[in-house]
């Protein structure tokens, strides 16, 4: 994936720069609202990290601006303001997902791929999940593990739903809550770990090689590990 | 500025000499006119005496001609008084009178006129001021009748010499009158002047003294010892919010610094090092959590902007927090009801709203478990025109003295200090209560403890309007 940080803290933004070259994808970085917006309209990034608060052209104007020229590339916002109506204005201004500061690497990159992963592949689309003998149809609402159907509760669904259409990608506990429960806020507590294990329960149960990982310090991830 | 220059400026002084000007205009006007009014009342008693003089002698006249009118006037000539008479014939020459003829002022006109006169006889010296009237006798001869007014001018006299002394004695007490007012004002002013600056050089007990008289000056150092009260409730309050700031967020920062420094140990197992790099991710992760609540409750208290406020189903949120919670509080053994109406509408922010009920629900999972009754009800009703959000609990519960308290920055009461936690919760809960327009209460639940998150139903015809995350 191709990732344009827009960021004027040089020690962050080459500590990202770093960081998502570590996992192999291709970065690079602008320093200011204004050489960001050019970089953003002539390179072809999958995904581009916008700081709010950047010199030349703040980070809103900047992605107003590249919406109105129909650049459609996913925009990460990043912002030391966390408030609720942050959060709106930013979306509001065409951003497709919003970060506050200071936050963990880990979060940060899950929450690029899966936004590089709305571009490449629709795969929201699709209307049936595979992931090892764990089906998942979502016009019947209808879950099979080894073609024997299982019955799970609505929001137990969706969690399954949202991790299938994820699958083999880490999702956070925060992306969970935000898109399985529409929340945006942090709970304090150990509940997504709770609703994660109830699943799994269920899914994985007397499995020898499970299909739903938790990573460390990270997230959750279901994935066909026999495979 | 001189104390004498101090005094001359004060508003007092400035309006004394304002009314000192016009009560002396308001004196010489009411003299002045008194003044006048004597006047013409005498002027009309003398018109009227010479009047029925020249009636009578008018008479003598038609009755024995020239003789017995020289007769008459003789015999009122003899007699003492200011009356005045003077007959001559046409060519001037005196027949009978107690005056000269007028010289300065020839009197040809049938009416009364003020001018002077010599009495005969008298030195040159001493003219006298009279009213004459000329009275024209058949036969050519003249005849002058009129009065002395010498009393007039004594009277004018009196009355300007009183105007004199009055607007000698009104200068007099107004100015010392409005230096006296001037300077007790000031020494008022001066006194609380004085507690205004020993106030901003930190004496926050300082007060500005009240005289008990109720005047408006009592009246505005009380409002200003009220605010001053108000200002040094807030400043303790915030002292006091600095100090648990301070010692809240010192203890995980020392934590996390003693961690980093153990990591760096030589010698120490690379394993072990990773773990203390984890543990101070994780001391990290709560120092954000507990900044982001102050920041939160401070942003509530501020006032917020209540234009992000949408009209929101709070029973959907309570629901939705209820079932979040389900399987947390039955993984401890403990039974999350839920009694909710759906439809209940407030205006209002459903993340914020969200985390208030977390919050309560979250308290009531750490704080109050029971043996007896493991039991938490989550409720949502409408109580009249607003909707109440309850968490309750059967677990010790808190005595009264300490509810008072619970809503304070990072209160823990003592039992609790085993759990983790920041203290936040319900200050922040009570911060989104505030934001709504609403209130939070804390009760006794007999056993245990309630909750209750009141807020303003919103009316039935505001418009439903989407939330607008979707």
């Amino acid at each position: 994936m191709r990732i344009l940080i827009i960021e004027d803290d040089r020690e962050a933004s080459d500590y990202l720069v770093k960081a998502f070259r570590e996992q192999g994808h291709v970065a690079d970085h602008a320093d200011d609202g204004l050489s960001g917006y050019a970089a953003a309209r002539e390179g072809d990034y999958d995904v581009l990290i916008v700081d709010r608060m950047l010199p030349k052209m703040d980070g809103l104007s900047l992605i107003s601006s590249l919406r109105e020229q129909k650049v459609a590339t996913p925009v990460l916002i990043l912002s030391a303001l966390g408030q609720v109506d942050d959060r709106v204005k930013g979306l509001r201004a065409g951003g497709d997902d919003y970060l506050p500061k200071p936050y963990a690497f880990s979060e940060l990159l899950a929450r690029a791929e899966a936004l590089a992963r709305r571009r490449v592949g629709p795969r929201g689309e699709e209307t049936h999940y595979r992931v090892g003998d764990l089906e998942l149809d979502r016009l019947s609402h209808e879950v099979r593990v080894g073609g024997q159907e299982i019955m799970l509760q609505p929001r137990e669904f969706r969690l399954l739903e949202y991790l299938m259409k994820n699958a083999g990608q880490v999702v956070t506990r925060t992306m969970l809550l935000e898109n399985v429960w529409d929340y945006h806020f942090d709970p304090q507590t150990n509940v997504i770990d709770v609703h994660i294990s109830r699943l799994r329960s269920k899914i994985d149960k007397g499995r020898e090689t499970p299909l739903l990982h938790t990573i460390r310090g990270a997230g959750y991830m279901i994935r066909d590990s026999a495979r | 500025m001189t104390a004498l220059g101090k005094l001359f400026r004060t508003t007092a002084f400035k309006l004394s000499v304002a009314f000192l000007v016009l009560f002396s205009v308001g004196a010489g006007l009411v003299l002045a006119s008194v003044g006048a009014r004597v006047k013409e009342v005498l002027d009309e008693q003398i018109e009227q005496t010479v009047d029925a003089e020249i009636r009578a002698l008018s008479e003598q006249y038609t009755q024995g001609g020239i003789r017995q009118l020289t007769d008459a006037v003789e015999r009122r000539v003899r007699a003492p008084g200011g009356s005045l008479y003077l007959l001559t014939t046409q060519a001037g020459d005196v027949i009978v009178g107690n005056i000269d003829p007028p010289r300065f002022v020839p009197i040809e006109k049938d009416e009364l006129v003020e001018t002077i006169y010599q009495r005969r006889g008298e030195p040159e010296i001493a003219p006298h001021p009279a009213l004459l009237r000329l009275f024209l006798i058949p036969g050519g001869f003249r005849l002058l009748i009129g009065h002395d007014i010498e009393d007039h001018q004594v009277l004018r006299d009196i009355l300007r010499n009183a105007l004199g002394v009055s607007l000698f004695w009104l200068v007099l007490v107004g100015v010392f009158g409005g230096l006296f007012v001037s300077y007790r004002m000031i020494e008022r002013v001066d006194i609380m002047s004085a507690s205004a600056r020993r106030i901003m050089a930190g004496d926050m007990n300082e007060r500005l003294a009240v005289s008990g008289s109720g005047d408006e000056l009592d009246r505005l150092a009380e409002n200003f010892n009220a605010m001053l009260a108000r200002i040094a409730e807030l400043m303790a309050g915030l002292r006091e919010v600095s100090d648990n700031i301070a010692h809240d967020l010192k203890t995980p920062l020392t934590r996390m610094r003693n961690r980093a420094e153990s990591a760096l140990r030589p010698g120490d197992h690379p394993e072990k090092q990773k773990d203390a790099l984890v543990a101070i991710i994780d001391e990290a992760d709560d120092l954000i959590a507990v900044f982001n609540a102050l920041l939160m409750i401070a942003r509530a208290e501020a006032g917020y902007s209540t234009d992000n406020l949408v009209v929101c189903d709070a029973g959907a949120v309570v629901g939705d927090m209820a079932e979040m919670y389900e399987p947390v509080a039955e993984e401890q053994g403990i039974t999350l009801a839920l009694e909710s109406e759906t439809g209940l509408m407030v205006t209002g922010n459903r993340e914020l709203l969200g985390q208030a009920v977390v919050n309560l629900i979250d308290n009531a999972l750490k704080y109050g478990r029971s043996e007896k009754d493991p039991r938490i009800v989550v409720s949502a009703r409408r109580a009249g025109d607003r909707i109440e959000i309850a968490v309750a609990d059967h677990g010790p519960g808190v005595s009264a003295a300490d509810r008072q308290r619970l809503t304070g920055r990072f209160v823990r009461l003592e039992n609790s200090r085993s759990q983790p936690g920041s203290g936040l919760g319900l200050s922040m809960a009570a911060a989104i209560a505030r934001l709504h327009q609403g209130s939070l209460r804390i009760e006794d639940n007999n056993p245990g403890l309630r909750v209750t998150l009141s807020l303003p139903a919103a009316s039935k015809n505001s418009q439903s309007l989407k939330p607008y995350e979707e």
